[in-house]
This record gives C-alpha cells, sequence and structure tokens, in this order.
C-alpha cells in the first residue's frame, strides 16, 4: 500500500503506530502534487518546503506522544482562507500578491491540532462559479473522465474545484473548502468524495475571504465521511473574532458516524423531484431511499413549497452581499492597482481590469437591487421569500429528523459546457442553495456512477446543528453504497 | 422592469467598475435575462412576512465597547500598494 492510499483516519493510525513518518507521508503527497498538478491545475501555490518543515516537527511530537487530532495530516487549503505569510489570492487578479500578516481561525485551528499544509487550492474567482472556471489561474481539471469519451476533459464542480480534485486524484489527504450555495458539496458530488457544510455559525468566517456573508460557511472536504468528521471538528468551534460564530460545545462528529439510523424519520422533500431530471439521478435518489428504509429508518414525504423560488433569492441575496463586501478591493490598502488621474479613476480602472466577467457581473447585478427604487421590490422582497423558505424547513423538522436529496441535478459536464451561459450555470446549486439560505448542515457522499462512469452524490440536509444526525445518515449511506471507484487521473 | 443602457451605465459608475461603451450593450442583455428569471419571485404572496437578514437564528452578540487591537501599521502596510509613511498613498485628492 503506498501512502497516498490512507485515507485519513488510516493514515492516523499508521502515523500514531510510527509505520509510517510525518515525513514520509507528506514528501508522498508532495511528490504526487509535482506528477499530476501540473495537468489538474488543483493548486495555485504548493508550499513545499513549509509543509516537510511542518511534518518534521509533527515528527517530533509523534515520537513524544504529544501529537494533536491531525498531527501530520497533510491538507490543502482553499485559497480563499488567510494564511500568514502565504500568498491568498481568492483566484482573482484583483489581490495581486497580497500575503495576509494573520491567519484566519479555521486555518489556524487545524495547525493548533497538528496539520501540514502543502499549499493552497484553486477555486472560482472569489468562490462565485460552479465549475472553476471563472479563476484567474485557469479552470482545475476534474481527475474522472466519461468512459466512452475519455479525451474530454470535465470540471469539477465549483466554487471548491481544487479542494474536491485534489482530495479525489489524492494529492491532498483532506482540504478546506467554502460553500455559499453549494460550493462544498456540488464539486464534491462531481469528484466522488464526501463534503459537510455545516449549520451556519458552526465554523468561524474569520479570516475567509468574504462572498455573501450570510450564506458563507466553511467546512471540510475528504475521501470519506468519517475523515469529514475528524476534520470539521478540528474546523468547528466559537471564535469571538467572527460575531455570527455561535457559542456551542462541539460533538464528537466521528462518533455519529457509526451511529446507524434505526428510528430515525428521513424526508423527502416532493419539490426536489424537478422535470427533466436525468433518470439516473432519479434512480440514485429512489435506491438512497431503498438503503435508508432497509437499514432501519422510515420514509416520510414531505413538502417544501418554496423550493422552486431559492435560486432567484439566492441570485438576489448573495449578489447583494457581494456588491457590498467586494468594495473593499479598490486598490488602496492592498492588492493590485491599476494608476488613474483621480482617486475614482483609480477605482474604476483597478475594479475593471482585476475582477473577472462573473464578479464584475454579480457586482452590478447586487449594485443594482440595493440602488434607490429597486431595494423594496428587489433586496426586500428576497428577504421575505428567504424567510418562507426557512419556515418550509422548520416545518419538515416537526414530520422528519433529516432530509435525503439528490446532490446535483447532473454528473460533471465538460470544460467547455454551459459556459455562456450565466442561468444554466447557476441551476447547478439548484438542491443545494436551499440549505445557505435556511442555515442548516447539507453533506455530499458519494452514491453512485452515471452511465459514463462519472460519480454521483446524494445530500443529507439536517436540522441547525445537527450534524450528528446528518453524519449518521451520510454513514449509513456510504456503507449501503460501498462506493469505491476511482478516477482515471489519481496518485 | 427591463434595464437599458443608461441604467447600466450608472448601476457601473455606482459599482466603480469602468465599463468601455462597446461592451455595455452585451452586458445589459445579460443582466436582464437574470433580472427577468428573478422576476419570478413577484408571484410568492409576501404580505406580513418578515425578512430574513442574517443566515442565523440567533440575534448577534454584543461585546463590551473597548480597544482590544492596534499598533500594527507595519503589518497593515505590508501589502499597500503605495505609502508615504504611515499612510496609504493615492492620487491628490484636494485640489
Amino acid at each position: 500500500m503506498r501512502p497516498t492510499d490512507l485515507s485519513l483516519a488510516q493514515a492516523r493510525l499508521a502515523l500514531d503506530a510510527r509505520q509510517i513518518s510525518a515525513r514520509e507521508l507528506t514528501q508522498a503527497y508532495l511528490d504526487a502534487i509535482a506528477a499530476l498538478n501540473p495537468r489538474l491545475n488543483a493548486y495555485i501555490t504548493v508550499t513545499a518546503e513549509a509543509a516537510l518543515t511542518a511534518a518534521d516537527a509533527a515528527d517530533t511530537k509523534l515520537a513524544a506522544g504529544q501529537g494533536g487530532p491531525l498531527e501530520g495530516i497533510p491538507l490543502g487549503i482553499k485559497d480563499l482562507f488567510c494564511t500568514a505569510g502565504t500568498r491568498t489570492t481568492a483566484a482573482s487578479r484583483i489581490l495581486g500578491d497580497f500575503t495576509p500578516p494573520y491567519e484566519s481561525t479555521i486555518t489556524r485551528q487545524l495547525l493548533r491540532d497538528g496539520a501540514v499544509f502543502l499549499g493552497k487550492l484553486n477555486l472560482d474567482e472569489f468562490a462565485m462559479g460552479s465549475s472553476n472556471a471563472t479563476s484567474a489561474f485557469g479552470p482545475v481539471e476534474n481527475p474522472w473522465s466519461r468512459r466512452n469519451d475519455p479525451d474530454t476533459r470535465l470540471v469539477p464542480g465549483g466554487s471548491s474545484g481544487g479542494s474536491a480534485a485534489a482530495v479525489a486524484a489524492r494529492i491532498a489527504l483532506g482540504a478546506t473548502a467554502t460553500d455559499t450555495g453549494g460550493s462544498i458539496r456540488q464539486p464534491a458530488a462531481f469528484c466522488g468524495v464526501a463534503g459537510i457544510k455545516p449549520t451556519y455559525g458552526r465554523c468561524s468566517r474569520f479570516g475567509v475571504v468574504a462572498f455573501a456573508s450570510s450564506l458563507d460557511q466553511a467546512g471540510p472536504i475528504a475521501r470519506d465521511v468519517m475523515d469529514c468528521a475528524v476534520l470539521l471538528r478540528s474546523m468547528s468551534g466559537f471564535d469571538p473574532q467572527d460575531s455570527t460564530s455561535v457559542d456551542m460545545a462541539v460533538p464528537d462528529f466521528a462518533a455519529a458516524v457509526g451511529r446507524g439510523v434505526r428510528g430515525m424519520r428521513i424526508g423527502i422533500p416532493q419539490e426536489y423531484r424537478m422535470a427533466g431530471m436525468p433518470a439516473e439521478i432519479e434512480a440514485l435518489w429512489s435506491q438512497g431511499i431503498a438503503w435508508l428504509r432497509d437499514a432501519g429508518a422510515s420514509i416520510v414525504d414531505v413538502s417544501l413549497p418554496h423550493t422552486k423560488y431559492a435560486l432567484p433569492t439566492y441570485y438576489i441575496v448573495a449578489p447583494a452581499e457581494a456588491s457590498s463586501n467586494l468594495a473593499r478591493y479598490d486598490g488602496v490598502r492592498f492588492g493590485a492597482r491599476v494608476a488613474g488621474a483621480d482617486l475614482t479613476e483609480l477605482y474604476e480602472k483597478t475594479r475593471a481590469a482585476g475582477f473577472g466577467a462573473e464578479v464584475k457581473r454579480r457586482i452590478m447585478i447586487g449594485t443594482y437591487v440595493l440602488s434607490a427604487g429597486y431595494y423594496d421590490a428587489y433586496y426586500l422582497k428576497a428577504q421575505q421569500v428567504r424567510a418562507l423558505i426557512k419556515r418550509d424547513f422548520d416545518l419538515a423538522w416537526e414530520q422528519c429528523d433529516a432530509l435525503l436529496t439528490p446532490a446535483t441535478p447532473s454528473a460533471a459536464f465538460g470544460l467547455d459546457e454551459k459556459q455562456d451561459d450565466p442561468l444554466a450555470m447557476y441551476l447547478n446549486d439548484i438542491f443545494t442553495v436551499t440549505a445557505n439560505l435556511a442555515g442548516l448542515p447539507g453533506m455530499a457522499v458519494p452514491a453512485g456512477l452515471d452511465g459514463q462512469g462519472l460519480p454521483l452524490g446524494l445530500q443529507i440536509i439536517g436540522r441547525p446543528f445537527d450534524e450528528e444526525g446528518v453524519f449518521a445518515v451520510a454513514g449509513a449511506v456510504e456503507r449501503a453504497a460501498g462506493f469505491s471507484a476511482l478516477p482515471g487521473v489519481i496518485a | 422592469m427591463s434595464v437599458d443602457i443608461a441604467t447600466i451605465k450608472r448601476v457601473a459608475t455606482l459599482s466603480r467598475i469602468h465599463v468601455e461603451p462597446a461592451a455595455l450593450p452585451g452586458l445589459a442583455q445579460e443582466i436582464n435575462a437574470i433580472l427577468g428569471w428573478i422576476e419570478q419571485l413577484s408571484e410568492v404572496d409576501t404580505t406580513g412576512v418578515e425578512p430574513m437578514a442574517g443566515g442565523g437564528a440567533t440575534a448577534l452578540r454584543w461585546r463590551a465597547d473597548v480597544v482590544t487591537d492596534g499598533g500594527q501599521a507595519e503589518a497593515i502596510l505590508a501589502n499597500a500598494p503605495d505609502r508615504e509613511g504611515e499612510y496609504f498613498g493615492v492620487p491628490k485628492v484636494v485640489e
């Protein structure tokens, strides 16, 4: 068995038993990155030297029996998390060579627990996208390809495309990611790996480049459900530096993975049965329902009547918040600057040159819906519909303990498909965006392959702060699915 | 509601993003397609519904009004594109 074959949980045991050193494990990942990243483009920045130094420090601690829960575990960090002394780009030209003088709370906690950082992972610019194609550092390739069409390069999903592709290709043992409308769950599903967006407030947003602050939430992408549980525990917890961070104890998520679903009520939202849904997605969903029934859960039909309004609501709320958050990129305090005759021209030229097309589009939509005369018709209306979407879930929880849905409306698509039509791209998040609007935990688990041999995922949505329930259901789905297929491009 | 070229131009100015005049019609078309799709929200009866502003269910936390940070001019200026002493450098603002 090669070091990169070990899951995070297996690597933990091997490191603790000194069957492998942190340096050997880290070196194996750095070698895999050197071999595969030129093709996949999953990393924007690789911090090889720092990783080996951290691995040596981990070995010293492990030898003394003092290791943390992630001691010596090599991770990739989405390049939206500020890392002190390491360039952070948000995959945008406008940040230039921005090198944060401080560490995000989540990466600080991962370092506290002994993790080794391999580098910074590619993403859609400012996390705005569903294919990783909006990155200023080029697209990421999905390590999977279609069985009968192996030459067509597929997208890894987005915005955490680098995170999902790196975990799937085994050039990171686990990764941080963020999810504003589906940016953890959709790429995880496209790449055949697991990913969880926890409840809003569970993970600190301090030091994470902001997109839409009332929707943004960080979480892990990892090889399986257990690895996600281990990573989420280290990432979670109260942080006074984020005013929306919730002061609640962090449960032992890993203990919930094997708990089973006997006695749980699993809701099946009827409105997620969309017209034109591919038969394979529908079949996988039915299979998932059967798995959970066989595992002892009771299946309940539930209704979330405002589901069809979730995406249009999102495309008011998210751009509105983005237009405000991205006002800080003005060429004055950090990042790139384009000179102008006066300050206004400096702002306008800097932002025209620094932002990509999708980011500009969203800033302008956000500015429009917040502008005088349109605020009530668009922004206020969207906030009201958002309240109704949340109420749909509140009512559903009277009937069930968790929901099972498909993760995405399709498998991964080609790098050249859907890129010209923003609306077609937005529909990728149709099953995931509701959890962001309602602030709920949601997880994608690989559950099967489509006819082309591409992975498909199922999604579990849970009650607020019941990530343990989500992990219990996800664990049951994972055991029943026995998903063991591997992508063509792998370390 | 459909936006015209003049509106797009105004929104670009409010956004502080320079848009070449030749790019305005294409941008208007894209934004109109998105706004047209968003328009379906008008079907929803929201009479008396309290707008949901934040992402969480709880009220924002208060903290004591005390200084918790400061004295980090060098760290703050470290990424500045232009600086003069302990200040950010910008083009002349006052005539």
